[in-house]
């Protein structure tokens, strides 16, 4: 038996825009500029959503938020690549895709408000809700991939997870079996470098996490995450192989700008200038210099986005403080079952006859 | 037409008429295709529908989170799971996504999953082959948990199952999948959440379900007494006026269980009847179940499950009682 090679493996990593905002304009995506300035927009309106949210929850409004500051690109990108009818299979980061994806600004924040309501996938959209146990949700949307291939469909399952994620044997059974059952899946690995505290250099050994796909057997590509025009480049590939059967990792480099959640102080486990270092690569600054130097974006433009999205943020919290003053209580026994068994309709009496949660 | 089956040929019969039935059921799990399953509980579903049945890889998280995906997409999931214990390797996907999905969208996505799979002692397996945790599945609000105890109990429930709107624990006796053949009718339904009163007596109720049914009928043969046996057939959601009712006839109950006796089904079961029939009691709720002890392995095994002796000494310590 000679001892020879019998497989090897390379992994691409794709860089459009770069930080110092030279451009490799053969990769450039094909869009217009009205699409340029959505990405740029949607960017923008989950950058200033989490701002937003940040401080109502100091004030004690919202519970725990998970900010996406500084994954805009990765998020926005790729959920921008995504067709109509495709389903997205969001984590708890995924504010920027979702709002990419139409998620209304109140759904939301109603999450963030402790209401089920704000996990509501609208009536004929493909969807699943936030997947708050780290790594769980690829699994579905390998499922969501499956079945879409199986009833002969042509959509896609995009789902989201971080650099802790990849570590779950979940996130490995997930690429396997979409291997296995050519599922039409498309899994967005964001490394932001940290999973809470551990760094990307305690999570693994592996050299990049996209090669996390060879073993699966499915591809893996590696991208600049904090540059749009690169994230959406690979990302429609990739969705593109996904819809004719063959699944793909993307592995977008990008960094969490801010806290783990709200709960979190970075500062315990951060080097002295690294924020200071990723700020410099931010992606929405980046893509705005890119825009104004091709005079797709000037002042004019940029207030009339601003303002849109301070009426649209104000309008989003007051609605989402008003479903919250009208939270029925009750509600959380209306939807266990189909129909509700006989044991939790006591149950349910009994509470309605207590006057509804101690109150 | 019915058919004379044992009970693995109940299952699998089920599963032809339901994959013949509705093209969006999918029968999936480790070595499920042309092997049939390690019971031959699919054997030949997959030469007759080759789109719909599935080998999965070896892994249950795998099986139960694709599940939750392939039901949102409109398709009717049954997962086979080889043995109950190996479930527990997908354990976290049941309790945080198929048993939540409806609630924590207000209905807006579902899951109607159907994960079978074999439970309980008596086939002299290796370790990890034995478990009944079924008082762990009642407790994960969002499951149904469903034993047949029967050939024609399995095609009635598990078509049930399949064809319910929410997700489905279905536990499989081993121990009967071959111990027995009865007339199995076609297209049979039984609901979900109804007791069945299995032998009609006026002196003690015996609740029992699975594999124990059968060793609480055997049990009764000896004893000289009017004995009322109550499969419930589901554990969650449960039939308590069917047990209630019963107990307040006969005033003294025993509830059998294979599973360990602390924070088992029974304490459930005894917790119930105190609440709603407690002025009827003339006996304790006697229970006759497994110890708190790991399953052992199978030189063991006979004196952990319970056995028709054992119960027959339950039920006269209930008799007997004051």
């Amino acid at each position: 038996m000679p001892d020879e090679n019998v497989a090897q493996f390379t992994i691409r990593s794709v860089q459009v825009l770069a930080e110092d905002e030279t451009v490799d304009e053969e990769l450039v995506p094909d869009l217009d500029d009205d699409e340029l300035l959505e990405l740029y927009e949607q960017m923008k309106r989950s950058r200033r959503l989490d701002e937003r949210a940040i401080a109502l929850q100091r004030r004690g409004e919202l519970g725990t938020y998970a900010p996406a500051i500084g994954q805009e690109a990765a998020q926005v990108g790729s959920a921008f690549a995504m067709a109509e009818d495709d389903w997205l299979v969001p984590s708890f980061r995924e504010q920027p895709a979702l709002l990419t994806r139409g998620t209304e600004l109140h759904s939301i924040l109603e999450y963030a408000l402790g209401m089920e309501e704000g996990a509501e996938i609208p009536d004929g959209e493909g969807g699943l809700p936030p997947a708050i146990p780290v790594g769980s949700q690829p699994l579905h949307a390998t499922g969501v991939g499956w079945g879409e291939a199986l009833q002969d469909r042509p959509n896609v399952a995009v789902t989201y997870f971080g650099d802790g994620a990849t570590s779950q044997g979940d996130v490995y059974e997930a690429m396997n079996f979409a291997g296995v059952y050519d599922a039409q899946t498309v899994f967005v690995c964001q490394n932001n470098r940290y999973a809470i505290s551990t760094g990307i250099e305690n999570q693994t050994e592996a050299e990049t996490l996209a090669q996390k796909a060879i073993a699966a057997g499915i591809d893996g590509i590696q991208v600049d995450g904090n540059d749009v025009l690169g994230v959406y480049r690979v990302a429609r590939e990739a969705m593109e192989k996904a819809r004719n059967g063959e699944p793909v990792l993307i592995e977008a480099l990008t960094y969490r700008r801010s806290m783990h959640t709200t709960s979190d102080d970075p500062s315990a486990y951060r080097e002295g200038d690294e924020e200071a270092e990723w700020e410099a690569r931010d992606p929405i600054l980046r893509f705005q210099v890119y825009l104004e130097d091709r005079g797709i974006l000037d002042d004019e433009t940029e207030d009339a986005i601003d303002d849109r999205i301070e009426s649209e943020l104000a309008e989003a919290i007051e609605r989402a403080r008003a479903d919250r003053e009208a939270l029925d209580p009750a509600d959380m026994f209306r939807h266990v079952y189909a129909e509700m068994p006989s044991e939790l309709e006591r149950q349910y009496e009994a509470f309605e006859g207590d006057g509804g949660g101690g109150k | 037409m019915s058919e004379r089956l044992r009970m693995v040929g109940a299952v699998r019969e089920t599963l032809r008429d339901e994959l013949e039935r509705d093209d969006s059921v999918v029968v999936y799990g480790e070595d499920v295709g042309e092997a049939g399953g390690v019971f031959r509980a699919t054997q030949g579903l997959v030469d007759d529908h080759p789109d719909r049945v599935f080998n999965t890889p070896v892994a249950e998280a795998g099986i139960v989170g694709t599940g939750v995906g392939l039901a949102a997409t409109g398709m009717r999931p049954v997962a086979e799971i080889q043995f109950q214990s190996f479930l527990y390797q997908g354990f976290h996907q049941l309790a945080q996504h198929v048993a939540r999905m409806r609630s924590r969208t207000r209905g807006t996505v579902t899951c109607p999953m159907t994960i079978r799979m074999p439970y309980g002692g008596g086939i002299h397996a290796l370790e990890l082959h034995s478990e009944s945790f079924e008082a762990g599945f009642s407790h994960i609000p969002g499951l149904q948990v469903v034993f047949p105890a029967s050939p024609a109990e399995t095609k009635g429930l598990l078509t049930s199952a399949i064809r319910d709107p929410d997700p489905v624990v279905f536990m499989e006796p081993t121990r009967l999948y071959r111990s027995f053949r009865e007339e199995v009718p076609d297209d049979h339904e039984i609901p979900l959440g109804e007791a069945r009163v299995a032998e009609s007596g006026d002196d003690v109720t015996v609740v029992a379900w699975g594999s124990m049914l059968r060793e609480t009928l055997d049990a009764i043969e000896d004893v000289d007494a009017n004995v009322e046996v109550i499969d419930p057939r589901t554990l969650y959601p449960l039939d308590t006026e069917t047990i209630v009712d019963s107990v307040k006839k006969t005033g003294r109950c025993v509830v059998v269980h294979e599973a360990p006796k602390t924070a088992g089904m029974a304490g459930e079961i005894t917790s119930r009847i105190n609440e709603e029939a407690f002025l009827y009691l003339e006996a304790p709720v006697e229970r006759v179940t497994g110890y708190d002890v790991p399953v052992p392995m199978f030189a063991r095994e006979d004196d952990y499950v319970p056995d028709a002796d054992r119960i027959e000494s339950g039920i006269r310590r209930a008799l007997e009682f004051g």
